[in-house]
């Protein structure tokens, strides 16, 4: 078990490593980083010095090393936007991108979860087949396009919601929550539906096949023969061993919400992280970006390792290392 | 695709041909073929667009400024009706819709099938290979899929800048992966099978073994992929046109136009974004179902018969 954790953990440093590697040849070799560093009026003695004072002048595997031990010691750079290190404002936005990326999870599990069962328990029901219809809808449907339709809806024609913003916020170990305040709620119905959706298609869709997987087994069939009432044999025997895969989905999954909330925080204007990204990459804030891919890509492999010792944890099955 | 005709196509079968009986699969959905008859009107509709649509979008001069986000089934001076109204710079939208399907569907057609190149090759080699090429292609697979696509994109995009050249690359390097990983577990199963071996024991060179016999056997889950593919790098594009990193304003995609009509959305001026959405909604959704159902069709455990 420590064995396999230790090969994990190396792994997971080893794909960080990869990772500064290509977002640092992306930055330094394949766009011109003193294009972007350099004001264009500049004359030329005054590029060579500030070529220099980059150390753009030097070889590139000395400026990689030097970036990955600034890096270590979590210096990404100065924001040439916010005149602040890169990393303290993106942690800044980080909660606003967590909070969406949990309320959409959470609505993900308690809309996909009852839906899915509904559907792999009576599969030839008619709502089972508007709920697979639904749920293939769900998968096609252009995110962005849907989060549009969601404000003309209910911020524009109805004005039961507001269309963007994070609204009034509260401070929980000091930092400002929307979750705790009523206005802070309704911002966020709306956001975290719009990045819900795709989830819920793939958390129904898993749960209805899983269901209809286990449904057939004979400790199912033995479950009833045996007179327990039907609630119990779904909660206590269906139920927990679907949970597993789902678990392991919805961890997998939250990674790619934290992704694709650039899209839905720009729309909704949510001032996260996605946010920022996007602004930053329109005005080429080149240390931003780097910061911003270093601290997904080591959320993702955090998730990647989290997720692996949470499957070994829930099912003894898949001990790898025995 | 009725049922009558079918019946009868059973009962005096002229030479079921692979294809034919492919085809004949493939109609048994309706579902399917009503994805196929929306595509393929898409899809004529878009190669046709400089014939059909009632005005160029792009011709300044054909484009009257006082006519701008005037609602669906306005007039224009000229006696024009703008079926889906017009956007801010007076254009009509039914045309510039027909204008942006073009850009949408050569960038999404064009990515999947330089990907599906790109993957297929790359992974009938790794299976080719075996040892230490396939372990380490396999593996910069593995890591490249457990990461969301739209990332990928925006970090490749974020390097190069947008443009639709850059757009198509970024597109491929998200989509090869998928190509790659069936590409070499199809190349696996196939390669152990009777044909190959006697293919090798005539004398055949690799290359001829790898693209002559393995391939084409190898195809029918590649084909289910790549149309499921086409639909995702339309969307992709679409969104990271929507964010303003994908084409540039002078060849707007359906991504681009609903991201023009976006700041009009919360003065109630829906059409401009709603039409090329709906548009986007119907291509994505008619590709998917054709994929759904070809991989229905495709599939070796459910072909009896």
């Amino acid at each position: 078990m420590t064995g396999w954790f230790l090969q994990r953990l190396l792994q997971a440093v080893f794909v960080m490593l990869a990772m500064t590697l290509i977002v640092f040849i992306g930055i330094s070799v394949i766009g011109d980083p003193v294009e972007v560093l350099i004001s264009p009026d500049a004359d030329q003695t005054e590029r060579l010095r500030a070529i220099a004072a980059f150390g753009l002048d030097r070889p590139l595997w000395a400026q990689y090393l030097s970036f990955l031990n600034g890096a270590l010691h979590g210096d990404l750079g100065r924001s040439f936007v916010y005149n602040e290190p890169a990393l303290k404002v993106i942690l800044q936005r980080m909660p606003a991108t967590l909070e969406l990326a949990f309320c959409a999870m959470i609505l993900s599990t308690l809309i996909g979860i009852p839906l899915g069962l509904y559907a792999g328990l009576k599969p030839n029901a008619p709502m089972s087949r508007v709920i697979m219809t639904g749920s293939i809808l769900g998968f096609s449907l252009p995110g962005f396009w849907v989060g549009l339709l969601l404000i003309m809806v209910f911020a524009v024609q109805l004005g039961w919601l507001p269309s963007g913003g994070r609204g009034e916020t509260r401070e929980l170990f000091g930092i400002g929550w929307s979750f705790l305040t009523l206005d802070g709620l309704q911002h966020l119905v709306l956001p975290a539906l719009n990045l819900a959706l795709f989830k819920i298609s793939l958390v129904m869709r898993l749960v209805r096949a899983e269901t209809r997987e286990v449904i057939p087994q004979d400790f199912i069939r033995t479950a009833r023969a045996k007179g327990l009432p039907e609630r119990s044999v779904i909660f206590r025997h269906l139920l927990k061993n679907i949970m597993i895969p789902v678990v392991t989905i919805i961890g997998l999954e939250f990674g790619s919400v934290i992704a694709f909330s650039v899209v839905t925080e720009t729309i909704f204007a949510w001032p996260g992280m996605g946010k920022l990204i996007i602004d930053s990459i329109h005005v080429l804030d080149r240390p931003m970006i780097v910061a911003y891919l270093m601290i997904i890509v080591l959320m993702f492999v955090v998730i990647n390792l989290l997720v692996d010792c949470l499957y070994t944890a829930l099912d003894p099955r898949v001990r790898l290392g025995k | 695709m009725t049922a009558p005709a079918s019946t009868t196509e059973i009962a005096s079968p002229p030479r079921a041909t692979p294809l034919r009986r492919f085809m004949r699969a493939f109609a048994s959905s309706k579902l399917a073929m009503g994805g196929l008859v929306v595509f393929s009107a898409i899809v004529l509709a878009a190669v046709f667009a400089p014939w059909i649509s009632p005005q160029n979008p792009y011709d300044l001069m054909q484009l009257d400024i006082l006519d701008g986000r005037l609602p669906p089934g306005s007039v224009s001076g000229t006696g024009m009706t703008y079926w889906l109204g017009t956007d801010d710079q007076g254009r009509d939208m039914l045309s510039a819709i027909l204008y942006g399907l073009r850009i949408s569907l050569a960038v999404g057609i064009c990515s999947a099938l330089l990907a599906a190149a790109v993957g297929t090759t790359l992974g009938l080699f790794a299976a080719y290979a075996g040892g230490r090429i396939e372990t380490g292609l396999m593996r910069l697979v593995d890591l490249q899929l457990s990461f969301p696509t739209i990332l990928i994109a925006l970090m490749i995009l974020a390097f190069l800048g947008k443009g639709i050249a850059n757009v198509v690359l970024a597109l491929v390097i998200v989509e090869w992966a998928t190509y790659a990983r069936t590409a070499r577990a199809s190349a696996l199963i196939e390669s152990r099978k009777e044909y190959i071996e006697a293919a090798r024991a005539m004398g055949a060179r690799p290359m001829r073994i790898l693209f002559r016999h393995l391939l084409p056997n190898c195809l029918p889950p590649l084909m289910v992929i790549a149309t499921v593919q086409i639909a995702r790098a339309i969307a992709l594009e679409a969104t990271l046109s929507f964010l303003g990193l994908g084409v540039p304003v002078t060849e707007p995609s359906l991504g681009m136009l609903i991201a023009n009509g976006y700041q009009y959305m919360l003065s109630g001026k829906f059409w401009i974004s709603f039409y090329p959405g709906l548009a986007l909604l119907a291509t994505v959704v008619a590709i998917n179902l054709i994929g759904d159902h070809l991989r229905d069709v495709l599939n070796p455990r459910r072909q009896d018969g």
